[in-house]
């Protein structure tokens, strides 16, 4: 086990820089999760740490030791790094078995027949594969080949393992599994990951901590993910991370104004908040579910717009003036007076929980 | 510490693509630029008064007609053949459909020149057994088609060649999508406005790969020509080069000739293979779906049987008939007498597989040369085929150019230039012996092996080797493990697909061949050449029977990678 440090590193194809000066540390035995839109760099960084592609700056470290170095021209290649790689599309041989694909790193570190055998028939009970090791991979299910890949980067106990979004091509069910699975092979071996996906709710459910990543290949915010969740850094973050709606705010009449509206927002701002707001300077940010719908009577009034039925949860657009929110109520709560709110309906609005960023480019896109 | 110093760029990847980047300019570029050379420039200097001599000579003026004659001729009917054909088997509901679509590609196994002298056989215009036929039945005295004739060339390689056309287009009009043709149908069009309106525009762009493959072949190809044409003096470009280098015994001045003749075959070649491109590139809309289909099918209803009695019919006369009048020829004692049980025998089959030293050197030299050409181009083929398909090196381009020049060099063209490029002049003195026919095929079917191999590497994800070099395994190790494996079929495929043509290769080795190294094609030709018709046929035979055992175990090999890996 080992950490990994990646200090000013820098990677570009002919002209087009993907990544600069990227600086980052992976602790010991930590899950730490790159999150980000495609093609923001991350599987690149991955890339750059298994050794397959070069930097073109900067140094990268696994343990104490340094595996690439532009200015001291070093470069270990990537079977000497002790890595293990789970690839997006799995990468299980398609000619050799299940028990053929697990034990070839045990073939190339030259380790003894016998203990190699025990060790990956280990192995492929570990991810549950036992009764299936004579199979060749055609004959296996996404999940089942997911596994043995799992199986085959963990048996050489690689001082970090590397995962390129390995549940994207699973079924929503699979996906699930092999989330908890992945969290507890973890806890079992106490491996360092380094998980690349662009799915927050994986980078939530597995990550010690996680690294948003924007567009232009830079990080945004680390943290654990209750922070990303709870704390967004920036309006970008807390968009990326899930359903969100953005209020702008005016202040006239010694009152503040949902923007483009003549609904007051209705709800207490932070002490020392309002002369920023007063110069536009704050927009305020909540989640689908942050805002209640009642039948009340309410300062903050809104129509219905849009009304669809998603099982545990009915979701509404409600228009206040010219702005539109987006409104997620628990199935039950949406039952509770009656009937879920109609198309047309008249609502009263109450934010619960309001979150705040400097007024600055909430239209940046996140996919 | 294992710290594996990058020094400078000299990784694997920059060796590799150094070799290869080496073996196709040796190979294939020098001699080209050779051909040009020798065309163009006369002692260092640009030289245009004399190739406007050479073309402008009526003999060489009039191969060139004849040549582009041919080709546009073969083109055409080779063309209307395989289209009809094609959309037969793949868009009506002919019996036996399956069957007939594995039966249309034998014409392609059969090597022109074996079917050009059988035709010579049965069409020429005086001994020609169905000539002769007519003659006694109605008792005539001329003759009933004389094969010895531009037509009787343009036919002879329309049978034989109709299958690029047939191939390209069954294959895409059993991919094409068939909600195209079903949405014109509920817009209210009747099946002929479809086939007119639809269907066709959009088959245009394999139509006109297949015609296009077509006519790179005929307008450098030898053997047909050779066999039916020279008797009646028509020569093409191909047979013109030779004659004319085999009358002056391969003098500098006819080298000379023929490396301008070249250079025209060359630049046709390439506005061929450019045209091709721009035809592609159009094409590439999405009408072919992945998916498999059941398209509409034209039902023939009373026109059922007929269309099956004709399409028997054709490949009885064009394959059957050919094959059967040379194993029957191959085996009389005599050329001309009746093939009765009494007038046939193995002595013909003994004699030139076991006493005759000229037939024997060439079956020998034949296989051997085949052999280990293909052996030693399928290896150069993947290592080519690696650099270019997976390496990220810089330079990279120059291979991939390089890659594609053989497609666009036919053989003709191949021997001149081995001949100038080994011929002594750069030290190296390989003419008269097996080593320049076998340069010279490695040349030749370079293309063939990086086609087949770029084919099964391009099915190779990258992250299969970067697994497997994640798991301790070094670049050659990942190599040997993972990526040979994973390509064999296509390097089996790629073998097979240089030894067969190899084996009955005329176009080049009649340009290189000594006193010993004689090919099968070359012998059956000089066979024929000196009116021992009955000893070319029979070696004919040797060549069919080679030929269809290679063909048996191709389809050994394809059948047991479908039961196997998939």
């Amino acid at each position: 086990m080992a950490y990994v440090m990646l200090e000013k590193v820098g990677k570009t194809y002919g002209r087009h820089e993907v990544i600069s000066d990227f600086s980052i540390t992976i602790k010991d035995g930590e899950c730490l999760t790159f999150l980000g839109p495609s093609g923001c760099g991350k599987t690149v960084i991955l890339r750059l740490i298994a050794g397959f592609e070069h930097p073109t700056a900067g140094e990268i470290y696994i343990g104490d030791r340094l595996v690439s170095s532009v200015e001291k021209n070093v470069h270990v290649p990537p079977e000497a790094r002790k890595i293990g790689v789970v690839f997006q599309d799995y990468a299980v041989w398609p000619h050799k078995t299940v028990y053929e694909n697990v034990i070839y790193p045990m073939q190339m570190q030259r380790i003894a027949a016998g203990d190699a055998k025990g060790r990956t028939l280990a192995a492929i009970g570990q991810v549950g594969l036992g009764e299936l090791q004579d199979r060749l991979p055609f004959q296996l299910s996404g999940g089942q080949q997911q596994r043995v890949a799992l199986a085959r980067a963990l048996i050489s106990k690689p001082d970090i393992m590397l995962l390129d979004e390995p549940l994207c091509n699973l079924d929503a069910n699979l996906r699930e599994e092999m989330r908890f699975e992945i969290t507890a092979l973890q806890k079992q071996t106490g491996v360092t990951i380094l998980y690349v996906t662009h799915d927050q709710e994986v980078a939530l459910a597995i990550s010690d901590r996680i690294a948003v990543m924007d567009k232009t290949g830079r990080i945004r915010q680390v943290g654990p993910p209750d922070d990303i969740y709870e704390k967004p850094a920036d309006p970008f973050i807390f968009k990326f991370m899930g359903v969100s709606n953005f209020i702008p705010l005016e202040y006239r009449d010694g009152q503040i104004f949902i923007g483009e509206s003549d609904s007051p927002l209705g709800c207490p701002v932070p002490e020392g908040s309002l002369e920023r707001i007063k110069k536009r300077e704050l927009i305020a940010g909540c989640r689908s579910y942050d805002i209640e719908l009642t039948h009340k009577e309410s300062q903050t009034r809104g129509t219905i717009r849009r009304v669809i039925y998603l099982g545990a949860t009915v979701d509404y657009l409600v228009a206040v003036g010219k702005k539109v929110f987006r409104v997620q109520q628990d199935i039950r709560e949406a039952g509770q007076g009656g009937i879920p709110f109609q198309d047309g309906d008249q609502v009263g609005l109450e934010f619960l929980d309001l979150k705040w960023f400097e007024n600055q480019a909430i239209d940046e896109e996140v996919e | 510490m294992m710290i594996k110093k990058h020094f400078g760029n000299f990784g694997l990847a920059e060796i590799l693509l150094a070799i290869s980047v080496l073996i196709l300019v040796i190979v294939v570029a020098i001699p080209v630029l050779l051909i040009l050379w020798t065309a163009l420039f006369v002692d260092g200097k640009f030289n245009t008064a004399d190739i406007l001599n050479i073309l402008s000579q009526p003999a060489t003026y009039e191969a060139l007609k004849n040549s582009f004659i041919i080709a546009a001729g073969v083109t055409f009917f080779s063309t209307v053949v395989g289209v009809f054909f094609a959309w037969l088997v793949s868009r009506t509901d002919l019996p036996f459909k399956e069957t007939m679509k594995v039966l249309f590609l034998i014409p392609f196994m059969l090597p022109t020149l074996i079917g050009a002298l059988a035709w010579k056989m049965l069409l020429s215009p005086r001994a020609g057994y169905i000539n002769k036929f007519i003659n006694d039945l109605f008792g005539l005295d001329g003759s009933f088609f004389n094969i010895y004739s531009l037509s009787g060339i343009i036919a002879v390689e329309t049978m034989y060649l109709f299958p690029f056309v047939f191939i390209q287009v069954t294959g895409a009009l059993e991919r094409m999508d068939p909600t195209l043709e079903e949405s014109a149908r509920i817009s209210g069009a009747g099946l002929l406005t479809i086939t007119r309106k639809i269907t066709l525009p959009l088959m245009l762009p394999s139509i006109a790969a297949g015609a296009l493959l077509v006519a790179l072949y005929s307008l450098a190809h030898f053997g047909v020509p050779a066999i039916l044409g020279t008797e009646a003096g028509i020569y093409n470009i191909p047979t013109k080069i030779y004659e004319q280098i085999y009358q002056s015994g391969g003098s500098f001045t006819a080298i000379r000739t023929g490396t301008v003749l070249s250079t025209i075959l060359i630049i046709s070649a390439a506005l061929i293979l450019y045209i091709q491109s721009l035809v592609l590139k159009a094409g590439r809309f999405q009408v072919i779906a992945g998916k498999s289909m059941r398209p509409m099918l034209l039902k023939l209803r009373g026109l059922k049987l007929p269309l099956l009695m004709f399409s028997i019919l054709y490949l009885s006369i064009t394959v059957i008939m050919p094959t059967v009048t040379i194993f029957l020829v191959g085996a009389l004692k005599t050329y001309g007498i009746n093939f009765t049980w009494e007038n046939m025998s193995f002595t013909n089959l003994k004699y030139i597989l076991f006493e005759w030293k000229m037939t024997k050197d060439a079956i020998w030299n034949s296989i051997y040369l085949s052999l280990s050409a293909a052996f030693v181009t399928m290896i150069v083929g993947v290592l080519i085929s690696y650099t270019i398909v997976k390496m990220k090196v810089r330079g990279k381009f120059i291979l991939e150019f390089l890659g594609v020049l053989p497609f666009s060099l036919p053989g003709t063209v191949i021997a001149i230039g081995v001949i100038l490029m080994w011929s002594g002049k750069f030290g190296v003195n390989l003419y008269n012996t097996a080593w320049i026919i076998f340069v010279a095929y490695i040349a030749r079917y370079m293309a063939f092996s990086l086609k087949s191999n770029s084919a099964a590497l391009e099915q190779v994800s990258d992250s299969l080797e970067e697994a497997a070099r994640a798991c301790g395994a070094t670049h050659w190790q990942s190599l040997k493990d993972i990526v040979i494996p994973l390509v064999k079929p296509g390097m089996v495929a790629a073998f097979f697909l240089i030894f067969l043509p190899a084996m009955r290769e005329l176009t080049t080795s009649v340009l290189l061949y000594g006193p010993k190294t004689r090919t099968i094609g070359v012998a059956i030709y000089a066979l024929n050449e000196d009116g021992e018709t009955v000893y070319a046929a029979t070696l004919a035979s040797v060549a069919l029977i080679i030929i269809i055992i290679g063909q048996l175990i191709i389809k050994r090999i394809t059948q047991s990678k479908i039961q196997g890996v998939q």
